[in-house]
């Protein structure tokens, strides 16, 4: 007897491999899925009581072919396929097993899809949750995100894009585009985890575990290890939020609520990154997060070498946001004047961004130009589409009022 | 992705094509399967989260309450409003000018004559989750 658990996790580490390997062999997306996941019901039922065929991996894929000839020759078209199936079964041509999952993971995440269509794709072909769990995870009906799923699939059928590891000269290209979709998928995740619905599958541990199987594969990639540091940083979430759902910001967060284990890692593969040739945004990120992860308290922040790293974050990315970052670094290094100059080039590029209002409230609120700090925080308040930040930001202007009064 | 809410606000007034029950039966039909055709294009989309019609204002109550006694509850229609909430769409998009798009295909469904209603679509987006990382 194996554990139904234990099974489980099997068959969630074969899913993408055993729907890589058919796919590869027959093409057909669509009905090679279809073929995988009769496979996995068929395993889930059977092996609990029979126990695990000694190559767990290949009874799937013999079990999905199966079903899959088994709905080709009930097809109209069943000649034509099986021959172009044939003459894509080269001898010999049969790459290791890991890379199909990988294959399967530039597929789902294919610039020609959008990123909301990749990440849903990824979880139903990749992770493999089903749609009724990707659907309550995104709150959307069921009918919806499979519509999104299947529109997925036809454009990827559409466009043929051919089953097989990217050319070496787009390879670098298509590699940052899953990299974006895992990391969207992480943010979704850990944005939601305000949430109180017990149910919500738990994104951003998906997207942890496929870029832990993505390092697995390419270990030697330092933007994969940043990425995955990065996300490690999900450690810090038990803190993060208050018995309310309310934000408490990273100066004021209880440290010991850390899951420090997590961190500790995460740490570790922030160093291995960034000693591991060209540097990028995701290696960078990593750093600055393991620079607040080594902090035993907010006041021990090592703020100089952050600052340093934010810019070179806003040299390589350009991203304006980061320079909003930059400007807090340097105000707990120079000063908050410091940081309001560092600020003031950003109203053309911003304009009307909540989260300048805010970053300027709480300079000048350093400053103690408590009245100026109010009206920003209540400016970024107003602006904000995320609920918790909102009363974050009514409270804290409340407070300066008050203070002001 | 961002969800917004798109209210379909009636006026009777501004628009003059009045009450529904005084059109004419195949423009009746004709509305309404503009409708199902635009959220069936929708959920075909992946983008329909919820819809619903309401009620006409004359089943509708007020309530208020000062916390003592008992409520005071009034009911509708009130002639005063002119603007009337019909119904709503929630839609999960790509962006604010997917929900300014679709907004426009609601306002523009065929009233009399098959001639657009220009229903005012009031477009608001939902509070969501605070944003990634650390505050």
């Amino acid at each position: 007897m194996t554990s139904t658990a234990r099974i489980e996790d099997l068959l969630r580490e074969l899913a993408p491999q055993v729907l890589g390997a058919v796919v590869r062999r027959y093409g057909d997306f669509d009905a090679a899925e279809d073929a995988v996941q009769e496979a996995l019901l068929a395993a889930a039922m059977h092996w609990p009581a029979e126990g695990l065929p000694d190559n767990p991996r290949g009874w799937l894929i013999q079990t999905a072919v199966r079903r899959l000839t088994d709905q080709y020759r009930s097809d109209q078209a069943r000649r034509r396929r099986e021959e172009s199936a044939a003459l894509r079964e080269l001898p010999g041509a049969e790459p290791a097993q890991r890379d199909d999952a990988l294959v399967l993971l530039f597929m789902c995440c294919h610039p020609a899809l959008t990123p909301a269509s990749s990440i849903a794709l990824t979880l139903r072909a990749v992770a493999g949750l089903s749609t009724a769990e990707i659907a309550t995870a995104f709150l959307v009906p069921e009918a919806t995100m499979a519509q999104r799923i299947s529109r997925a699939k036809q454009k990827i059928k559409a466009s043929g894009i051919p089953f097989r590891m990217p050319a070496p000269q787009e390879f670098e290209a298509r590699l940052r585009s899953v990299l974006h979709v895992l990391y969207l998928l992480f943010n979704e995740g850990y944005t939601s985890s305000a949430g109180t619905d017990l149910h919500r599958t738990d994104l951003s541990g998906e997207a942890i575990r496929l870029t832990r199987a993505m390092h697995a594969m390419l270990p030697e990639r330092s933007e994969v290890t940043g990425l995955l540091a990065l996300m490690l940083n999900d450690a810090r979430r038990p803190a993060r939020t208050g018995a309310h759902g309310e934000l408490i910001p990273l100066a004021e967060q209880d440290r010991t609520r850390w899951n420090r284990p997590a961190i500790a890692e995460g740490v570790r593969l922030a160093a291995t990154a960034m000693s591991g040739g060209v540097v990028g945004e995701y290696q960078l990120q990593a750093a600055i997060a393991a620079l607040h992860d080594g902090a035993e308290r907010a006041e021990d922040t090592d703020w100089p070498q952050i600052l340093g790293l934010y810019g070179l974050l806003a040299r390589l990315s350009g991203n304006p946001i980061v320079e909003l970052n930059r400007a807090v670094a340097a105000a707990m290094v120079h000063g908050p004047r410091a940081g309001l100059d560092l600020l003031a080039p950003l109203d053309k590029r911003l304009p009307g961004h909540y989260r300048l209002d805010a970053v300027r409230g709480h300079l000048l609120d350093m400053i103690g130009d408590t009245e100026a700090a109010a009206a920003h925080y209540r400016a970024a308040a107003a602006r904000t589409t995320s609920e918790p930040e909102r009363q974050y930001l009514v409270t804290k202007a409340a407070k300066l009022n008050q203070h002001n009064r | 992705m961002p969800r917004y809410m798109l209210l379909t606000k009636y006026d009777v007034d501004s628009i003059g094509a009045g009450p529904m029950s005084e059109w004419d039966p195949d423009d009746i039909t004709a509305h309404l399967e503009f409708l199902r055709a635009l959220n069936q294009e929708l959920i075909d989309n992946g983008e329909l989260v919820d819809m619903q019609a309401l009620t006409g204002p004359e089943l509708a109550k007020i309530v208020t309450f000062d916390g003592q006694g008992s409520p005071v509850v009034t009911d509708g229609p009130y002639t005063e409003v002119k603007e009337v909430l019909a119904g709503y769409q929630l839609v999960d998009v790509e962006s604010e000018a997917r929900a300014i798009e679709i907004a426009a295909r609601v306002s523009a469904a065929p009233g009399p004559g098959g001639v657009p209603l220009r229903n005012r679509i009031e477009v608001r987006q939902l509070m969501g989750p605070p944003p990634g990382g650390d505050v």
